[in-house]
């Protein structure tokens, strides 16, 4: 084993620097510093520093994977190398500090940050040794897990997820469990002891470590086996699992809102609406390629209908005093009819051209919304109040818990109706259009119908969306319909998978769940959704949950579709069947 | 008896003149080739066909019936279909979907009747895919119907476009260079395969082509443009002996030398 190993060190180096920069970024814009509130572990690591040492390790494990190659050795020197590399430049900034006052143009670089950055260490030179020791480990240890085999690797990742995710969610769990003592109890020793801190236990972590490294490990090992036996089993049992599990997640939907309290059921009826709304954005950004920026206005056209038709406040000139449900027809009628109107003078603009169009027609409503031209109408910039609740018979839809199962059934219904959509006549055309607008044409597909179809059908999503948001607030504003709520909904597409329906979930719950319960995120909502989207398009472009392609040509076999051929082509018929 | 007819047809890019004054008579269940040098005006005479120009002058008749001023999909309708130089396929979908999206000028069903699944719609879907699955067949795609469009072989690609094409079940079938890019024993195939086209099925077929082989070997009848003005047509015999195509093809004075080589 003398032969020499050699790497590109200058490759480790420059990865570890863009590491290195980012964790000063970080800090400097004051996320360190505030994620520190929160533990990951109680009393041993914060949040804030589990973010920098999360920056180390992947930048040490990138560059471990990306120089290394196979060799082992090179996989160390070059992990820990980047380590060293990152942890340097912090040790830059922290000497800045104390040289200079940076906090005059950098407001963040307070002494705390600097507390967390030292380890609250006073003496200088130990300080620095310290944090390069810190790196230099982190760096060796992503290196270590890099060159493990696979099986063991993904383990060990899945593991340190789960930790991290477990420690910052410990409050939720915690929320969750409040109805049964006995559990809260049984598991009190995973989390931290006394109330003002949060995150796991030291015991708790290791064992969520341990366990899901194990599980892992071992379910990398079961899986092929139980897919095959599951492949295996008669279609019959096969129908009924699946049943079985649908079954299940039934229940378990029905029951979430006992299981969540009232404060998590809020956060769920957000993210309802804006799955809602994903749904029907999905439908035309995701199917039919039409890139809409402008999609809050028929969110707010909902909204403000519903208010409209239901306000029992008095302050505007027309009083219907309708109730919810004969308004919400004439809501989403309205916002199909918005749809159809923004769509007719934006059939022939295509791509870029059509996102400035639609984000210009959601400013537009929402000025309308402010002006004093339509303030005796619709309120102006006092908006409405007293928007009516949902009522059947003596149950209200006042509270987040009872409003969680009619945004649960507007939820069911767009998924249906999205789905349903996707595998017609009408979804493939608007998919064929996204695909070559010109050749879709060829192939007789009428444009402007397609076009208009895809945006009056999004458009009923989202006026939906609205009207049960109107309902649900019991005030609206013209404020609550800004164009954040449009890219919002589109970010959450793109991070789900574009054209995938299972994906709108997935992104609304990662993009507007996720963020509701870390609070903390809040301030640097904007800038996570811009990084989380960058690193998307470059290491995911087709979303957490990709579409899949239906095997529909050997699959549908089993379906066994007989009759007539649609087309009467003679001759392909007997082409066909005479053997060609 | 003619099927599609092009009466003094003139298509103008400001100046330029790309087709200047063409007439074209392609009798029914024809193999019609159209050829030319580069530019000649072949994909302009196709997309003024097709309704994705719109002439300046002239007129274009199937079966009588004028085709100018309608929409590309209305002329789909109508019973005519294309192919493209550079293969244009639904790249993300598969292989099968391409296909039935040929087939959506001859469905019926809307959206209201996919979300609630009318067994009027359910029947209509279920005989689409039979379809569907009998034109890939057809074309020699069988099994491969899953395969996402963008994933297929070059020739493969070149096929599904004529089984797309073939699902609008036109009268006339537009092959623009349908073997460019193929090798020799692909071509060969090919050419068998437009000419069972036309055989098995009757179809006209309208073809661009710069092969002359594949030209030679199955059209009836050759027309040649050059700077969007017919300067010969005939059959093919006529074709290859005619000096002015030679010229256009290899310049003057290499005109004389071919005509020898060639009897």
């Amino acid at each position: 084993m003398t032969e020499k190993f050699q790497f590109n060190w200058l490759k480790a180096v420059q990865i570890g620097l863009i590491g290195g920069a980012v964790a000063v970024l970080v800090s400097l814009i004051g996320m360190v510093e505030a994620f520190n509130k929160r533990d990951i572990i109680a009393g041993v690591i914060t949040m804030g520093q589990t973010l920098l040492f999360a920056i180390g390790l992947s930048v040490s494990y990138a560059a471990a994977s990306r120089v290394g190659g196979q060799d082992w050795r090179a996989k160390l020197a070059s992990g820990t190398l980047a380590g060293l590399m990152v942890a340097s430049l912090i040790v830059g900034l922290v000497l800045l500090g104390k040289v200079i006052n940076l906090r005059p143009v950098l407001v963040n670089a307070s002494p705390p940050l600097f507390k967390i950055l030292t380890f609250n260490q006073k003496d200088t030179a130990l300080t620095i040794f310290y944090m390069l020791a810190a790196g230099a480990v982190i760096g060796l240890v992503a290196g270590l897990i890099n060159s493990l085999p696979p099986r063991a690797r993904r383990a060990v990742i899945a593991a340190l997820l789960w930790v991290s995710i477990l420690g910052l969610l410990q409050e939720l769990i915690r929320i969750t469990l409040t109805p049964w003592p006995q559990v809260t109890k049984a598991v009190s020793w995973m989390f931290a002891a006394s109330k003002n801190q949060k995150g796991l236990s030291v015991l708790g972590a290791v064992v969520v470590f341990v366990g899901v490294g194990v599980a892992h490990y071992l379910w990398s090992g079961w899986k092929p086996t139980v897919q095959t036996r599951l492949g295996e089993l008669p279609p019959t049992s096969q129908r009924s699992l699946r049943w079985g599990s649908l079954f299940l997640v039934a229940v378990l939907l029905l029951y979430l809102p006992n299981l969540l309290g009232p404060f998590l059921s809020e956060v769920a009826t957000t993210v309802g609406l804006y799955i809602l709304m994903g749904l029907g954005l999905n439908i035309v950004v995701g199917f039919a390629g039409l890139l809409d920026l402008g999609y809050v206005a028929f969110f707010a056209i909902g909204a403000y209908v519903m208010g409209l038709l239901t306000t029992t406040g008095g302050e505007l000139t027309t009083s219907f005093e309708w109730t919810f449900w004969q308004a919400l027809p004439v809501a989403v009628g309205a916002s199909v009819l918005a749809g159809i109107i923004l769509g007719v003078p934006v059939l022939h603009i295509r791509g870029d051209y059509l996102a400035i169009v639609t984000l210009g027609f959601g400013e537009i409503i929402r000025i309308l919304a402010l002006s004093d031209l339509l303030k005796p109408h619709i309120g102006g910039s006092q908006g409405i109040v007293q928007v009516a609740r949902a009522r059947i018979g003596s149950i209200v839809f006042g509270n987040a818990q009872t409003l969680y199962y009619m945004i649960l059934v507007a939820c069911l219904l767009g998924a249906f109706v999205a789905l349903r959509l996707k595998d017609s006549r009408g979804g493939r055309a608007w998919m064929a259009m996204r695909e070559d607008e010109d050749v879709a044409q060829a192939m007789g597909i009428d444009l402007v119908k397609t076009k208009l179809m895809a945006f009056a059908v999004g458009a009923a999503f989202s006026g939906l969306s609205g009207a049960i948001f109107a309902s649900k607030l019991g005030t609206i504003y013209p404020h609550s319909f800004n164009l954040l709520i449009s890219i919002n909904a589109l970010a959450l597409i793109i991070v789900g998978g574009m054209g995938s329906i299972p994906g709108v979930i997935v992104g609304a719950l990662a993009l507007v769940g996720l963020p509701e319960l870390l609070r903390e995120f809040d301030e640097f909502r904007l800038l996570v959704y811009g990084g989380v989207l960058v690193a998307m398009m470059l290491y995911r472009p087709e979303g957490l949950w990709p579409e899949k392609t239906r095997q529909r040509e050997l699959h549908a076999e089993e379906d066994a579709p007989t009759g007539e051929p649609i087309v009467e082509l003679a001759g392909v018929t007997s082409a066909v069947t005479s053997g060609k | 008896m003619s099927i599609l007819k092009v009466q003094k047809l003139v298509k103008r890019f400001g100046g330029l003149v790309a087709i200047g004054d063409l007439d074209l008579d392609v009798k029914e269940k024809a193999i019609h080739s159209v050829i030319g040098p580069n530019g000649a005006g072949k994909t302009t005479l196709f997309n003024c066909i097709t309704g994705f120009y719109k002439p300046e002058e002239g007129d274009i008749l199937l079966s009588g019936e004028s085709l100018v001023g309608k929409t590309p999909d209305q002329i789909t309708h109508k019973g005519i279909a294309r192919t493209y130089q550079n293969i244009r396929l639904f790249a993300n979908m598969p292989a099968i979907e391409n296909v039935l999206v040929g087939l959506h000028s001859h469905l019926k069903s809307g959206l209201v009747g996919a979300i609630f699944h009318f067994p009027t719609v359910k029947q209509e879907e279920n005989k689409a895919l039979t379809e569907a699955r009998r034109l890939l067949r057809f074309v020699g795609l069988a099994g491969k119907g899953d395969l996402l469009a963008k994933n297929l072989p070059y020739g493969d690609q070149r096929r599904l476009e004529i089984a797309r094409a073939l699902a609008s079940q036109p009268k006339v079938l537009l092959l623009d260079e349908p073997t460019a890019g193929m090798n020799p024993q692909e071509t060969v195939e090919m050419t068998r395969f437009i000419q069972h086209l036309r055989d098995e099925l009757g179809i006209t077929i309208l073809l661009i082509e710069h092969d002359m082989k594949v030209v030679m070997g199955i059209s009836e009848t050759v027309t040649v443009l050059d700077y969007g003005v017919k300067i010969a047509e005939g059959v093919p015999a006529e074709i290859q002996s005619n000096t002015r195509v030679i010229e256009a093809y290899l310049g003057r004075g290499v005109g004389a030398n071919v005509q020898q080589q060639a009897a």
